[in-house]
């Protein structure tokens, strides 16, 4: 009892055990030349601001983060030992090439990818609602098919974008890909074009709907002229198997469009000024290219030739660079990161034309993308600010330097994936169809919807008083820290001596750290509160750890 | 660092965990003291209550009908308690028209939702360099030191998102319900008082080891809110939300509906103390067949639960303490599309405010014969925002220093509608 009134004391007093190494004064860049070139163009601006970055962070921290942003979950305890027992130079890249590229992978890089790209595409609610024409289920076996497979970027844009076929697993002419424009064709078209500029080549065009934008170049002709490319595209009814519920297949085709005028050899759109004069529009890419305005599908594909202006734009690889790095380093070079162009300056522009030109030299290879900047050295680095490098503070408006890790919240996925991983209780997981529904459930108490057309939503997970009382008394973590026999903490408490070792085990699994010496000092405390009780006193020390800021930050 | 003296470390870690008598009593003693205060405070305080339409609804066949003219639409004008007219479908609403006031030379720039949101709700258009407060937060951080016995979230938002707390940080974040009122995750499972006791004090020590290595806002930030929650857990306020402990006529006069529901949440939260409510009835987004979908749906749902939640802060003299807002992100066009609906339109449009130092019945400004432009002294969101705050007692020197230093004045310098304030 006397030693918990002397903790606050203690607190100012928690030694610094994890101090992260000294960056080499040559950074390392595994002889890649692109991540070389990163660290270059980093470091270049780290000089003209007077910034020193911080240190390296230490490696299990750091493979916390890579394991979180690429396959989106925490490390296990085996993963990690085996990463520290690699005493070699490279074992960062042979970190990163294993969880791209070996197999026992795949499935764990496509299950996070189709997550992050479904919230990206349909967002969360996307086909959760019963009017929706989008299935999820059908967003995400496409997603996860190209992902398993690592189709080249450029090859998925133009696949989405040329869409046709059934939505829904099942059923005949079965196309996931049909559902990124479901759900966005109501007011002909408006969603489908506004998405396809703001996702594939980070543009915001959805203002220029009714006027030229205010801040930008984009003018309200060029919306229209966007536009005109999905005026042959339909959402019709299908047909599911027998026996199974139709109300939510949807088939999209390519009709023959007439044009407004009537005339299908120059089918043309009207859009409205804001004076309520009507003006014509023809397909026009944003760039000026123009196609032949006749309305027939098998003169002219509209979406099929837009899709061949969106993947040879130079828009479409430096879109996917912004997005990729914001993923990893947590803020893109724009924010943000699909609102490029000249009136949102990149921080970074030579790097980011630089990565557009290499992505598409390396075939739109997205794992070579995530390998070139997982392997960087701003990724590498400590998240705890230094003196040489306070001023680099994107949350109060900076312009990241990247001369330090920024902390971020885990997404609700992550944490939920973490914490099967953290319990171990994903090695006896149900089908993949299940897993994902039992997600999507739990993940509903965190989504609300604007009610707007639009369907934009927000996420109340992020650092919230829900978020903290789910981690408090949630099923989830109380599933994750449960003694019954048979579970976690159970198996653990049985094998374990001391529990020295099941401590250690617990810091691991959730910290990719050992313990301090007031850790230890508190954890061993709480077995002797419980009386020798070793799975109740783990119970704690594992809630505790679960609920704090270092566990649900990647940083 | 963030554990302040009043939270987590004083009152649920250290007095708890110690186990000593000697340190627990203080900590009731001052609960009930400040029990017994409650009342008294509660005259003081003032609150605001924020009805958000989500979408953007036409004002023009809400507030400011234009009977005749060519965009006017099929709704007539109806009189009302007040010195205005507004729809025949809000007849309830009309009876209370005496306690609210119409501003109907709203002219703004915002028509996309996401900004349009962002721009009504903060009164600043959206800056990728910086997150600006919202009312909620705004409100709340002003009310803080006058409601220190609130031990509930100061912000709370029902059925909605609203726009977070910017620069002001986490702790001034919408706490989110339903309009059930039902949070989830509340009750501790199976665990008692030594139980959490423990924990906390394990979760402390990790917490604070990881907030004094300087990296960065968001590790304290989260202490703060872990502080927030064990009060909450622990609060007997949080009977407040249980709406479901209304006696059923009162369900009947506000409606079964989700709106309705929440209005009713929004009443009792006011009622515990909580300085700022917004509740949201989405739907308003009507590109197409706008006027079956407003005589049918939105509005018997708008005006049942708008009249019921005047006539109850009335009925209970919350009204006089009590400012009403409500707005969506902008409106929609004078002229009615090829589909029968309208489109998105910020330049001439209505906001209602009413309640607690508002002065009610009146029309503010006025727009032209078909609703296409203001003829009088356009008003902002800005100015909105000044007007409420200063009809809660907030003064309008109020500046706040963003993250990176900068002085941000309060409701962004907007001036206020002089005919609604006394």
């Amino acid at each position: 009892m006397s030693r918990w009134q002397i903790l606050p004391v203690a607190f100012g007093l928690v030694l610094v055990i994890t101090a992260g190494t000294r960056a080499a004064d040559k950074s390392n860049d595994f002889g890649i030349p692109q991540v070389a070139t990163i660290n270059e163009k980093i470091h270049s601006a780290w000089e003209d601001y007077g910034i020193t970055p911080s240190p390296q962070e230490m490696d299990t921290v750091w493979a916390r983060r890579v394991f979180l942003d690429i396959l989106g979950r925490v490390p296990s305890v085996d993963e990690l030992e085996e990463f520290s027992r690699d005493r070699s130079a490279d074992k960062r890249k042979k970190l990163v090439d294993s969880l791209l590229y070996d197999s026992k992978y795949t499935e764990e890089y496509a299950r996070n990818w189709t997550t992050v790209w479904t919230n990206i595409l349909i967002g969360r609610n996307g086909g959760t609602d019963n009017n929706s024409q989008v299935s999820r289920a059908g967003m995400q076996k496409y997603l996860r098919d190209s992902f398993a497979r690592n189709k080249p970027y450029d090859q998925m844009v133009k696949e989405m974008i040329t869409a046709t076929g059934a939505n829904t697993p099942g059923m005949a002419n079965f196309n996931g890909a049909v559902n990124f424009y479901m759900d966005k064709l109501a007011d002909n078209g408006v969603q489908a074009t506004a998405k396809t500029a703001q996702v594939f080549l980070g543009m915001q065009v959805q203002c220029t709907q009714c006027h030229n934008h205010p801040f930008n170049e984009w003018k309200q002709e060029k919306f229209w002229n966007l536009n005109a490319f999905f005026r042959q595209t339909r959402a019709n009814r299908g047909q599911m198997a027998p026996g199974e519920d139709n109300r939510r297949a949807f088939v999209l085709a390519n009709n023959d469009f007439m044009g407004e005028g009537r005339n299908i050899e120059n089918a043309e759109i009207y859009y409205e000024l804001r004076n309520g004069l009507l003006k014509v529009a023809y397909p026009e890419f944003l760039d000026g290219q123009k196609i032949p305005t006749n309305g027939r599908v098998s003169q002219v594909n509209r979406r099929n030739e837009l899709a061949k202006f969106v993947v040879e734009s130079e828009g479409l690889p430096e879109a996917i660079a912004n997005r990729y790095w914001g993923h990893f380093m947590g803020y893109g070079f724009t924010k943000p990161v699909d609102d490029m162009g000249p009136h949102n300056r990149p921080t970074h522009p030579e790097l980011l034309t630089y990565l557009g030109e290499e992505v598409r030299k390396n075939s739109f290879n997205l794992k070579d993308l995530i390998r070139w900047i997982a392997l960087s050295e701003p990724y590498s680095l400590s998240s705890r600010i230094t003196r040489g490098n306070e001023l680099d503070d994107p949350t109060v408006g900076e312009p990241p330097k990247f001369s330090h890790f920024y902390l971020r919240q885990m997404q609700a996925e992550e944490l939920y994936e973490s914490l099967l991983v953290a319990t171990q209780a994903h090695k006896t997981r149900g089908s993949y169809e299940e897993q994902e529904k039992k997600k999507a459930d739990w993940m509903k108490q965190f989504v609300t919807a604007f009610g707007t057309d639009e369907g934009d939503e927000a996420t109340t997970f992020n650092g919230t008083i829900p978020q903290a009382l789910m981690m408090f008394n949630g099923d989830l973590v109380m599933d994750a820290v449960s003694t019954k026999p048979g579970s976690f903490i159970h198996t653990m408490a049985k094998e374990g001596d001391s529990g020295k070792e099941a401590i250690n085990h617990l810091y691991m699994a959730t910290l990719a750290r050992r313990p301090t010496r007031n850790e230890i000092t508190a954890a061993n405390y709480l077995i002797g509160v419980h009386k020798g009780d070793t799975a109740k006193a783990l119970q704690d020390v594992f809630w505790a750890l679960l609920n704090s800021n270092e566990f649900i930050l990647n940083h | 660092m963030s554990m302040t003296p009043q939270g987590m470390t004083r009152r649920h870690f250290m007095s708890h965990m110690a186990g000593a008598s000697a340190m627990v009593a203080p900590a009731m003693m001052m609960g009930s003291a400040i029990q017994a205060n409650a009342d008294e405070l509660k005259k003081r305080g003032r609150s605001c209550i924020m009805l958000w339409m989500g979408g953007g609804p036409s004002t023009m066949d809400l507030w400011d009908l234009k009977p005749g003219a060519n965009t006017g639409g099929p709704f007539r004008p109806i009189s009302t308690a007040g010195d205005v007219q507004i729809s025949e479908h809000l007849p309830g609403v009309a009876k209370v028209m005496d306690n609210l006031s119409i501003v109907r030379s709203m002219s703004t720039r915002e028509a996309d939702h996401g900004r349009g949101r962002y721009y009504m709700h903060t009164g600043y258009v959206p800056n990728p360099n910086i997150e600006h407060p919202s009312y909620g937060a705004v409100i709340a951080h002003e009310m803080a030191t006058e409601r220190s016995e609130l031990e509930i979230p100061p912000f709370v938002s029902v059925g909605g998102g609203s726009v977070g707390p910017g620069f002001l940080g986490m702790s001034w974040a919408p706490f989110t319900v339903n309009s059930n009122g039902q949070v989830r995750n509340l009750a501790m499972k199976g665990w008692g008082e030594q139980t959490m006791n423990s924990r906390l004090g394990m979760l402390s020590m990790i917490e604070r080891g990881f907030v004094d290595q300087n990296r960065g806002p968001a590790a304290a930030d989260h202490a703060k809110i872990l502080d927030k929650t064990v009060k909450l857990m622990t609060s007997d306020q949080m009977k407040a939300f249980k709406v479901s402990e209304e006696p059923e006529e009162m369900k009947e006069l506000y409606g079964t509906d989700n709106f309705g529901r929440g209005c009713m949440l929004a009443r009792r939260l006011v009622e515990a103390g909580v300085p700022f409510v917004e509740v949201d009835l989405g739907g308003w987004d009507n590109h197409q067949n706008i006027h079956a979908t407003l005589k049918d749906n939105k509005l018997p749902v708008l005006d049942k639960a708008m009249s019921a939640l005047v006539t109850d802060l009335k009925q209970r003299g919350l009204l006089e303490t009590t400012t009403i807002v409500w707005m969506g992100e902008f409106s929609r066009t004078p002229r009615i599309n090829g589909n029968a609906g309208r489109d998105h339109w910020a330049r001439s449009w209505s906001t209602v405010v009413g309640g607690g130092g508002i002065n009610g019945g009146i029309a503010v400004g006025a727009t032209s014969s078909d609703g296409t432009r203001v003829e009088t002294e356009p008003y902002s969101a800005e100015d909105v925002m000044a007007t409420v705050v200063r009809a809660m007692g907030i003064s309008l020197d109020t500046t706040f220093t963003s993250k990176n230093g900068r002085p941000m004045k309060i409701a962004n310098g907007g001036k206020v509608i002089k005919e609604l304030v006394a």
